[in-house]
């Protein structure tokens, strides 16, 4: 095993807390800084942690760049913030992994299209669509590798507590994120997303439901076959990627509804949306920490 | 109760809330017919929408015989003296639809948020005010929360530009006292510049009852759907909740009840396929407190998977579901299934 590479996050907020006490069990990734604007809880806790702190965002990492050897960074703000963020870092050689819906750099679905981002060699920044996204393009992708898919839609029910500022200031670009990655990365014609804002108590957990609408007929084995093999694929990184119900198929539509369960590492269980976007976001640098490393030997 | 004088703005909904029994498929021909006569008859707001608002079409909630733009475009034009709204639903709908809703000629956006999350609005509404449209602030299923935490709501979407704020009884389940204590509230707190409004739905026969309660506690614009042609038992029917105005001397900005009573009869009446009434379903959305535009797929689902229907709204009721989450439906009926046959 060679030694990791050195990673800073951005945005001490619910996501970047979350994805920091994941980094902090990978093999592959050391967490070193964490970049806030203020000395807030979040900040607090990764002080708390060992980390090295800046409250001066983005320019107050930079620099310490070079001389920490940071090569990866994770942006946990806003699509309003990112573009600058993500310029001033990979000016300095970092690669940018986009936790928010800026999306200036390709899609990543890691179960869906990783494989083929890799294949075309280190990129300085992939953004990792939505919460909606990562939970439901799998489903969609599922489908339409079997046969073309004219319309895919999602619904994604979240618990209100799980929906943080960045979120529901920037709901449409949740929206309109992810109804792109739908076609982009899920093979479907076109897209529609659609995200409710649930305040019940206990608070309910994340709910996903993927309409598809193919071109001919589905065909029912195969497809049913395939979401089966895309869930074991999402539940190596999501453990509690669950199907609720389907696939139930009425005419050309097909319908599944997933349960997203997160791992409770720092926000709880039922946030599964905010849980399958830090896991896929630390999966994405782990095979992207693998491929700089055999470039490197 | 006197109301004497007092000022009262109609709106009428059945061109969007009706759209849920109509299940989207209002033709432009019926459109233009029933804005026009509305027109005529003085109302001087009227909605224009898909039922779930701007982008609802989908799979989710159907798809509509036309395009909110096609809808809108037709109704504009033959519009004289009424403003046209259309509604809006963050999570559904996006700015480009206002944007697009503010070019074919609607003069009022209306930006409905569940009535905790209030938040999700504020690019909504600020790009609203922006383009100088009359904005709405629709708090929807008031009933669930205090009026003291739909004031602290309002005031998010105040402070964000909406120049008029609702207590929305999506669910049909507000009681006259309930109205009174949060449109009440609201007039006491907000800005005095800032109207108030209340959209009632028919479910427990409440709806002209809790309208009066809210134009006596202050709100100047009140919705109702001529026939009452909206989702559940409908909305408050326009033309009842007029003429009972008019005999209490209430001041309609010029609204002709025999109109608007044409209107409903001759015109929306005879498109209804089936008659929008207070049905064991209905009622059930009422007393426990459902969104109303479950109605219908839950009708749906109880047939496909033979379940009650009005069994699985009260289970959409007990899991405290908001507005939107139709999809759950179907999820419910197969586990009702699934219990009866185990």
């Amino acid at each position: 095993m060679s030694k990791k590479l050195r990673a800073a996050i951005i945005g001490p907020g619910n996501i970047g807390t979350d994805l920091l006490m994941k980094a902090m069990r990978s093999e592959w990734i050391e967490p070193i800084w964490m970049v806030g604007v203020e000395d807030s809880p979040g900040i607090q806790r990764a002080r708390g942690f060992g980390m090295k702190v800046t409250t001066d965002g983005v320019d107050g990492l930079v620099p310490h760049i070079k001389a920490d050897n940071i090569q990866i960074a994770f942006d946990a703000t806003s699509a309003y913030v990112h573009a600058e963020n993500s310029r001033k870092v990979t000016e300095l050689g970092v690669m940018m992994i986009d936790l928010t819906p800026a999306a200036i750099g390709p899609f990543c679905i890691p179960p869906v299209n990783l494989q083929a981002l890799l294949a075309e060699g280190m990129k300085s920044n992939v953004n990792m669509v939505t919460c909606g996204g990562q939970a439901t393009i799998p489903m969609v992708a599922a489908v339409s590798r079997v046969q073309p898919v004219k319309y895919a839609e999602i619904v994604a029910t979240v618990a209100s507590k799980s929906a943080g500022p960045g979120t529901r200031k920037n709901i449409d670009e949740f929206t309109r994120t992810t109804a792109g990655a739908i076609e982009q990365v899920g093979g479907a014609k076109q897209g529609k997303a659609i995200i409710i804002i649930n305040p019940a108590e206990p608070p309910l957990i994340m709910r996903d439901t993927i309409h598809c609408l193919t071109e001919s007929e589905p065909q029912q084995d195969k497809i049913t076959e395939s979401i089966h093999a895309m869930i074991k694929e999402v539940q190596k990184y999501v453990p509690g990627y669950r199907l609720k119900t389907g696939p139930i198929f009425d005419g050309n539509r097909v319908t599944v509804s997933m349960e997203v369960e997160g791992l409770g590492d720092f926000l709880p269980k039922y946030s599964g949306n905010l849980d399958i976007m830090t896991a896929a976001a630390l999966r994405t640098a782990e095979l992207y920490a693998e491929l700089m490393q055999k470039d490197a030997a | 109760m006197n109301l004497k004088g007092k000022k009262v703005l109609l709106h009428d909904m059945c061109l969007r809330d009706g759209m849920h029994p109509k299940q989207h498929q209002i033709s432009i021909e019926q459109m233009i017919n029933i804005a026009s006569g509305l027109d005529e008859a003085g109302v001087p707001l009227i909605e224009v929408t898909h039922g779930d608002g701007l982008g609802g079409a989908s799979v989710n909630y159907g798809f509509p015989a036309h395009t909110d733009q096609e809808y809108l475009t037709a109704v504009t034009k033959h519009i004289k003296h009424a403003k046209i709204s259309a509604l809006l639903l963050p999570g559904i709908g996006t700015v480009d639809h206002l944007r697009m809703a503010a070019d074919c000629g609607v003069k009022c956006i209306r930006v409905a948020t569940h009535c905790t999350e209030a938040d999700v609005s504020e690019q909504h509404i600020a790009l609203s005010r922006k383009l100088g449209l009359d904005t709405v602030g629709f708090l929807m299923m008031a009933h669930m929360i205090t009026p003291e935490e739909i004031l602290a709501q309002a005031k998010l979407m105040e402070s964000y530009g909406a120049n008029c704020i609702y207590a929305t009884d999506s669910a049909g389940y507000m009681l006259p006292d309930d109205v009174t204590a949060r449109i009440g509230l609201l007039r006491a707190e907000l800005k005095p510049e800032t109207e108030i409004g209340f959209h009632g739905h028919h479910n427990m026969a409440m709806g002209v009852a809790n309208s009066l309660a809210a134009v006596e506690a202050g709100a100047v614009r009140i919705d109702g759907s001529v026939a009452g042609l909206g989702a559940g038992a409908g909305n408050t029917p326009l033309e009842v909740f007029a003429a009972v105005l008019e005999r209490m001397g209430a001041d309609m900005q010029g609204v002709n009840i025999f109109k608007l009573i044409d209107v409903a009869e001759d015109r929306v009446v005879p498109m209804m396929e089936h008659p929008v009434r207070i049905s064991r379903e209905a009622l059930v959305l009422g007393y426990a407190g459902a969104y109303s535009s479950f109605l219908l797929f839950a009708k749906r689902a109880g047939k496909k998977y033979g379940v009650p229907a009005h069994e699985i709204l009260l289970e959409m009721a007990a899991r405290r579901t908001v507005g939107g989450q139709e999809d759950l439906i179907e999820e419910i009926a197969m586990e009702m299934k699934a219990k009866k046959v185990g």
